[in-house]
């Protein structure tokens, strides 16, 4: 436990010793103001909620959390650090989950400093705010679960442009598999179970339930399961890779 | 003397190659292990296995009584490891990298504070410590390495080729800073330098293609040396008439004749290694040669290297 939260220190403060932590949160802002004033239609819509900001947010994660990922393990991978990191008295999933959590809270302070268009739409109406809030934390459950897909396939290779682009692969996989492109091509030939279990993998789907406004346990459970799942698969990656 | 580090039949494949294959060996307090061998002989290997970052195919090790495959992390409580080419995270300060090794191993406030004082001191890295570690030059690079190693003030230190690339002054450094803290500790080294052995350590062992083949002091590796007890002498002039009497001598075996840069000379090799000197110089007495020389060799290490690793 100890370690786990020295280890997240570590990782967090290192996010901000190098440009990435603000050339992130600039293109995080940006893109989502941008999104949801010119795309989303924010002030032609006429109603007071936050649906076109968070709409986009599985689409703006497939490209922004990658980047957040990429870097976790890969770049111990390659300076070496990673034997010296991994002699220290830690076990595996303090490391593993150390990392991870570093990574989440940097994706949650970038969600938070959002808070702007939280105030505008007050400012403008009355929005309900209990459905903005389970919004903000399904956006940061789907943030989670894209993180730890991330994090364990950075542990895979020691280049991080690899790791960027498997992870928005896998995440763009994750995300869609419920859209009626994927399901369509299916439908034709596949068992209804097969279906099934391809459309309750999709983030969107259990990411739009959370946005109606109330946080089912079920959705919350899927990405909270996600997220247990690539943690696991991230710590048997890292024994299995790291002496490469 | 307590055994600190006890290797058991490590052993450690990658796939078709066998990097390291049943090596036993075991290191005690005040102890300063040479481990040398030439590349790709094996040596990071077994010393990662040792400190935990690989798990070994078979065998174990077990340090301070923690066996390192049953309960690594009381193991590696107890170890102290500079890995091959000190590495650290780059863009850290070497305060910062530090604090959180000493935050890792459990330290805070005025102890931290204390720990990280004295290891700085050790490796003398005061003046560089709020300068990123990637801009740092080779020889801080290491001492960084050599700080982290030494935080917690192990009892076992295993490092991998602390000198390697460092210029002759900064190997001194670390060879003393090494021998101060020998009588303290268990140390292994690895070098493929043999001057290192004969400078820090107290036994040393040597692999090739992953197996040990010798385990000895400095002194016995170099009495296996064909040159042990050798005599070099150097005439002013005569040295055809000389070779031919020194030939006769019941306890030599051969004399070979040396010419470096105009340095003349005459190594006289003993039989088996036995002491020749006395039979030389009564020789060399009795013809009354003039004599500009003479000399005993003790063995090159080079040499017994090159023979057991051939
Ligand atoms: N991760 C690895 N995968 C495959 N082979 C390896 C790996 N690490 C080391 N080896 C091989 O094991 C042997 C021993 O390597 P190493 O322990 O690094 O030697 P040394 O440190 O003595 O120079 C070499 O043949 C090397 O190529
Ligand atoms: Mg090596």
């Amino acid at each position: 436990m100890h370690s786990t939260w020295v280890i997240f220190r570590r990782e967090l403060a290192s996010y901000f010793t190098t440009p990435l932590a603000y050339v992130f949160i600039v293109i995080f802002l940006a893109m989502a103001g941008a999104l949801t004033f010119f795309v989303g239609n924010f002030f032609d819509r006429g109603q007071a909620d936050l649906l076109p900001f968070f709409n986009y947010h599985p689409w703006l994660y497939l490209v922004l959390i990658p980047a957040l990922a990429m870097r976790l393990w890969a770049e111990e991978r390659k300076s070496g650090t990673i034997e010296l990191f991994l002699t220290l008295p830690v076990s595996i999933g303090s490391a593993v989950f150390g990392k991870f959590l570093a990574a989440w809270a940097f994706a949650a302070i970038a969600l938070a400093l959002t808070f702007p268009f939280w105030i505008t739409v007050n400012v403008l109406g009355q929005p309900d705010n209990g459905v903005i809030l389970a919004s903000y934390i399904g956006s940061l459950l789907m943030a989670g679960a894209f993180l730890s897909i991330g994090a364990a396939l950075s542990a895979l290779t020691k280049n991080q442009v690899i790791a960027f682009v498997v992870t928005a692969a896998a995440c763009f996989i994750f995300t869609v598999s419920g859209s009626p492109i994927v399901l369509g091509f299916l439908t034709p030939w596949a068992p209804t179970a097969l279906i099934n279990v391809v459309a309750s993998l999709s983030f969107l789907t259990h990411f739009n339930a959370i946005m109606r406004g109330v946080i089912e346990v079920p959705d919350a459970v899927f990405f909270v399961s996600v997220i247990a799942l690539f943690l696991y698969a991230n710590a048997v990656i890292v024994e299995l890779k790291k002496a490469d | 003397m307590a055994k600190m580090v006890e290797v058991r039949d490590l052993t450690r494949r990658f796939g078709a190659i066998l990097a390291v294959d049943r090596v036993s060996f075991s290191v005690g307090r005040g102890e300063v292990l040479g481990f040398l061998g030439p590349n790709g002989a094996g040596k990071s290997t077994t010393m990662k296995m040792i400190t935990g970052f690989l798990a070994p195919t078979e065998g174990t090790a077990v340090v301070c009584g923690a066996d390192i495959v049953a309960d690594p992390i009381a193991a590696k409580r107890r170890i102290g490891y500079l890995p091959e080419g000190a590495p650290a995270y780059p863009d850290m300060t070497p305060r910062s990298f530090l604090r959180f090794i000493a935050a890792v191993r459990g330290y805070a406030g005025d102890e931290a504070k204390r720990r990280i004082d004295l290891a700085v001191a050790r490796t003398a890295l005061a003046s560089v410590m709020e300068q990123p570690i990637e801009t740092l030059s080779k020889g801080f690079k290491r001492r960084v390495g050599l700080a982290q190693a030494l935080l917690h003030d192990p009892d076992v230190l295993i490092l991998d080729e602390p000198t390697d690339g460092l210029d002759p002054n900064q190997k001194h450094e670390v060879r003393t800073l090494i021998r101060a803290l020998a009588p303290e500790k268990a140390i292994v080294i690895s070098t493929h330098l043999l001057e290192e052995v004969d400078a820090v350590c107290s036994r040393a062992i040597v692999i090739a293609a992953g197996r040990l083949l010798a385990d000895a002091t400095p002194v016995e590796l170099a009495a296996r040396s064909r040159l042990h007890n050798a005599v070099r002498v150097s005439l002013a002039a005569g040295h055809d008439e000389a070779e031919t009497a020194l030939r006769r001598l019941p306890g030599v075996a051969a004399v070979e004749r040396i010419d470096e840069a105009g340095d003349r000379a005459l190594l006289v090799l003993p039989r088996g290694g036995q002491a020749i000197v006395g039979e030389v110089t009564d020789l060399v007495r009795t013809a009354g040669w003039a004599v500009r020389g003479l000399s005993v060799e003790r063995g090159r290490l080079d040499e017994v290297f090159r023979t057991i690793t051939a």
